[in-house]
């Protein structure tokens, strides 16, 4: 069964669970046991088509799932499979692309 | 010779010159001068055309640098014992003129007799960096190195605090400050370049006063302004390395591509609660920002650390590891993290190392991404729409 580490800001999702062991032969199958046993993580994961979503990087071990074979790579028992979303800290997000005047960095 | 023999008695068996006397000798000529201490510390300071030769070569090598056994020697060391125990070994081989200089070039110079130091460097400046120049991998040289540096710091805040504050002690001598705010109460548990006396000055000032104070030998340029399309070329082309401490994602973007036009190296780093990552980008030799990222999050995936709070130390601690990265690029030493991501969890204090690698279809970096012509350099993508989804 392979680990799945969980990044911090997706740990609120899955109950606090930095680290979560799942049933899976590949990298997917272990992403959607993740999403099944936490549903709140589906979106957050995976697009619509269910695909892995293009702001989400997934690595088996320490390499990159996309230098793989995507989600149809193998995880056995002993593998980690990391998710890690980009961070870039400081700011809020804008949700609009104007800027507003007066910027507070944190 | 006994090895427990005590200096004292090596020293009565062999010729101590003082400084003055040395210095009348050599001024009339047909001296060999013979430093015999490492070459760490002929390089930090030596007298005029001294050779060095380690206290382990003298036997083997003082044929070969001083064949006549009848010319004069002057030997000096720091303080005067290696070059005594050199002169008593050229006794043992047959050398009757060669003397020891009393007191070495510490007596030298204290005697205000000259010494030849590498250019670049006052007496000042060696004692500072003193502890630089003593690591075999830095070196006089290296140190030169970093005081010819220009270092531009996105943010002075805090990444940029931390990093800068160590870059500066490094003697960076020139560092490019970029930050429009104003230094705020809340910024103080962790951007440690600031303190409670500056609150609302402009963060760039309160920066270089910290660091004038510092190293004065460190020149603080400030760009009191937000990287965007207009001034980032202008801005950035002058440095030679970019520490990357921006609070969004649009600027990281923005930077990226210009830092891969301009082939300008980055050390990118960020933090977020107990959390932080940092890779360095070079740009062609390793993935760029893009490659790692092609897409930004969307805002509930990354929140802020205004929003979510950040452990003060984790700016610390990810600002020196940025500092250490820009130490290594500008002298040239160990292996930056190129195509490594270093992820670190400070609640467990563990490091976790992920490969990045170039992406083929990177838009920015890839084999297959558009040329730049020179007319295009200033002009880029509105990455806060990017950004935006």
């Amino acid at each position: 069964m392979p680990t799945i580490k969980v990044p911090p800001v997706l740990r609120p999702q899955t109950d606090g669970e930095a680290e979560v062991s799942v049933v899976g032969g590949t990298v997917g199958d272990a992403l959607r046991a993740l999403a099944d046993r936490y549903p709140s993580t589906q979106d957050q994961l995976f697009s619509p088509e269910g695909d892995l979503n293009r702001y989400v990087n997934v690595y088996l071990n320490d390499e990159d799932v996309r230098v793989l074979d995507g989600l149809d790579t193998s995880a056995g028992e002993s593998d980690t499979v990391v998710i890690l979303p980009a961070m870039a800290g400081g700011q809020a997000e804008r949700s609009t692309p104007a800027r507003s005047a007066n910027h507070r960095s944190d | 010779m006994a090895s427990i023999e005590t200096i004292e008695q090596v020293k009565e068996r062999i010729e101590e010159v003082d400084p003055a006397e040395a210095q009348e000798e050599l001024k009339n000529g047909g001296v060999a001068l013979i430093d015999t201490r490492e070459p760490n510390e002929y390089m930090e300071a030596h007298l005029a055309d001294a050779e060095l030769i380690r206290p382990v070569d003298v036997v083997d090598r003082i044929e070969e640098v001083v064949p006549d056994h009848a010319q004069r020697v002057i030997l000096y060391c720091a303080s005067g014992n290696r070059s005594a125990r050199a002169a008593d070994e050229l006794r043992e081989l047959g050398y009757e003129n060669a003397a020891s200089v009393r007191g070495g070039i510490k007596a030298w110079e204290a005697g205000g007799l000259s010494v030849v130091m590498p250019e670049g460097m006052s007496a000042e400046q060696r004692m500072r960096y003193s502890r630089h120049t003593l690591l075999p991998e830095v070196g006089v040289e290296g140190q030169l190195k970093m005081l010819n540096a220009k270092v531009l710091l996105i943010g002075a805040g805090g990444l940029g605090a931390p990093a800068a504050l160590y870059l500066a002690a490094a003697g960076i001598g020139t560092m490019g400050l970029v930050d429009d705010d104003e230094v705020d109460e809340s910024n103080l548990q962790r951007q440690v370049i600031h303190n409670t006396e500056r609150v609302g000055q402009p963060k760039t000032e309160s920066a270089r006063k910290t660091i004038a104070a510092l190293n004065p030998d460190v020149e603080v340029v400030e760009h009191r302004t937000r990287l965007d399309a207009s001034n980032v070329i202008d801005i950035i082309k002058d440095y030679d390395v970019i520490v990357d401490g921006a609070d969004n994602f649009p600027t990281r973007y923005l930077l990226n591509d210009a830092s891969v036009r301009l082939r300008k190296p980055v050390v990118s780093a960020s933090i977020l609660a107990f959390d932080g990552q940092i890779s360095t980008f070079v740009p062609y030799e390793g993935p760029c920002y893009r490659c790692l990222y092609p897409t930004p999050p969307p805002a509930e995936l990354a929140p802020s650390c205004g929003a979510a709070g950040v452990l003060g130390v984790m700016a610390g601690v990810m600002g020196l590891l940025q500092a250490n990265e820009v130490i290594k690029l500008v002298i040239g030493i160990g292996e930056p993290l190129i195509g490594r991501l270093l992820l670190y969890g400070s609640l467990d204090t563990r490091f976790t190392e992920l490969k990045v690698r170039r992406d083929p279809d990177c838009p920015i970096c890839g084999p297959n991404a558009p040329e730049i012509p020179e007319s295009e350099m200033g002009k880029f993508p509105d990455y806060e729409l990017f950004c935006a989804g």
